[in-house]
């Protein structure tokens, strides 16, 4: 991305051809979560709450490994356990990193009235920009993945920014880098594409998962975070992620449909009353009471 | 209904005589509800489209709108309810106000004339107070669910949905409410705005607009002439 704004493409009196340029540079960038050779160490959890300056939150004890429900505004990543009973009775531990998907087609940005609160960089990063944020919490109505997260002493929504400072600078987001087992990867989107394309396939062919697949849904237009799971056929039981996510319909219209036919309805209605009053002019009292003179 | 009596003859004669229309607690309820209305339009218009999201900068910025917009919503609710209790009775719809509304062209052509005597309130003023009326409670419930919209858990969220498209909708009835009235009372129907801020209005112009209601309250006040 950062390389995006240096690279040379005409050069003055320069005799023959640019070097390097017109190649296909890939700026879509991906984090790939292998959810089948995580072992929910948490290292990610806290390689991100140390990059982005958070301290551990408190945990809550359920009577299983999940430290706390759900991502909240100061701890964007959070490791999902859920015990799954396979048809033979045994138990199977699904364990899916959590974080902000990156959809292509983001919802939150859909949903966002603030300027420039919510921007989506050309590496394909949903990032908050907390100083334009007004607060509203639309974009937590907007999102269909529950990520964006308010904070009650800030008046602002936060959630992950895939270290988008990390990146502009050619660094892997904190979280790729803490991973000990190798589960996370990052690169151009093609590349994590084609590697979690080829672990689904190992998975079915050899590893006895012949439902393994990826999961980068097309109902928000891809996410720039996308899974391999075991079981692409249920994604919810990773900890609740949804099977078809898609901007909710009732934001679609109040967006589209509602917009333009209210933005219709109030210009004509100004227009509508002007006309009126051109047309019909004022009422007036022009009557007086036919006992008026008369009554003493 | 006494309020509303005649008031005593003037020593400029009878036809400068001013009727009561509202009372001071009515008129100090309405310019309530106008200020906190109008304050709710130029808020809400900002969150509404980014095209209009200027108009937050004129009260202090989004943040400053979005914190101060549930609150006004709660007062211009408030000052709704009290309306209500004020002018239930009044707003009720009677038989001569389906005439009335069958020949609403009429109104619209500003040939009140051809219309049937009205009391108080007129069936348009009517129909204006109580979509208000459902409006705001329409609002005000969609309305607390976005201003603690993260308090909802996820289980919850199809609330937050219903809400927002609730809200939006109910608010731009609203707003072609407040549009009609704004034109009626200040451009369309001379010394309804005047009836507002003084009060009073003159013999004539009840004469005119609301028949039944100034012969009730002449009335009264012959009876005790």
């Amino acid at each position: 991305m950062s390389q995006a704004a240096t690279e040379i493409v005409r050069i003055s009196g320069h005799a023959g051809a640019v070097p390097g340029a017109g190649l296909n540079r890939e700026y879509q960038v991906c984090k790939l979560v292998d959810t089948t050779t995580c072992i929910g160490c948490k290292a990610c959890e806290v390689a991100c709450l140390e990059w982005n300056g958070y301290t551990f939150s408190e945990t809550t004890f359920d009577n299983t490994y999940q430290t706390m429900p759900e991502t909240s505004w100061n701890y964007w990543n959070l490791i999902k356990f859920n015990e799954h009973e396979r048809e033979d009775g045994s138990m199977m531990l699904l364990m899916r990193k959590d974080q902000c998907m990156h959809c292509e087609d983001p919802g939150c940005l859909a949903a966002c009235p603030a300027d420039g609160a919510i921007v989506q960089y050309a590496n394909g990063i949903v990032d908050f920009q907390e100083q334009h944020c007004i607060g509203c919490g639309y974009c937590i109505t907007g999102c269909p993945f529950n990520i964006p997260k308010f904070s009650p002493a800030a008046h602002k929504v936060f959630k992950c920014t895939l270290c988008s400072d990390r990146v502009s600078q050619g660094l892997e987001p904190a979280c790729i880098k803490a991973c000990p087992t190798g589960c996370l990867h990052f690169g151009t989107k093609p590349e994590m594409k084609e590697l979690a394309e080829t672990r689904a396939q190992q998975l079915r062919e050899h590893s006895g998962y012949p439902d393994a697949g990826v999961y980068d849904p097309p109902g928000v237009g891809g996410t720039h975070v996308i899974y391999v799971l075991h079981d692409a056929k249920n994604p919810e039981r990773y900890g609740g992620l949804p099977k078809d996510p898609h901007i909710p319909v009732s934001v679609q219209l109040w967006k589209h449909p509602l917009k333009w036919l209210g933005n219709l309805a109030l210009v004509g209605g100004v227009f509508g009353l002007a006309w009126h009053y051109m047309r019909y002019g004022q009422k007036k009292e022009e009557h007086l009471p036919p006992d008026d003179g008369r009554r003493v | 209904m006494s309020t509303h009596a005649v008031s005593r003859s003037t020593a400029a004669g009878q036809n400068d005589e001013m009727i009561p229309r509202y009372t001071l607690g009515e008129r100090v309820n309405h310019w309530i509800a106008a200020l906190a209305y109008a304050y709710l339009l130029i808020t809400g218009l900002a969150f509404w489209s980014p095209y209009l999201f200027w108009l937050a900068a004129i009260v202090g910025g989004g943040a400053v709108a979005r914190f101060w917009h549930p609150w006004l919503g709660l007062i211009f609710s408030l000052s709704m309810f009290w309306m209500f209790g004020e002018w239930r009775c009044d707003m009720q719809a009677d038989d001569s106000d389906c005439v009335w509304f069958k020949n609403i062209r009429y109104y619209i052509q500003n040939e009140d004339d051809k219309l049937p005597p009205v009391g108080r309130f007129n069936y348009g003023q009517k129909l204006f107070f109580w979509g208000m009326f459902y409006s705001v409670i329409l609002l005000l419930l969609s309305g607390v669910a976005l201003w603690y919209t993260e308090a909802l858990p996820w289980s919850l969220r199809y609330v937050r949905y219903a809400a927002i498209l609730i809200h939006a909708s109910v608010a731009l009835i609203t707003i072609g409410l407040f549009m009609i009235h704004v034109y009626m009372s200040v451009f369309l129907e001379e010394g309804s705005l005047r009836a507002m801020i003084h009060g009073a209005v003159t013999r004539a112009w009840a004469w005119t607009f609301h028949r039944k209601w100034y012969e009730a309250v002449s009335g009264v006040s012959r009876s005790k002439q």
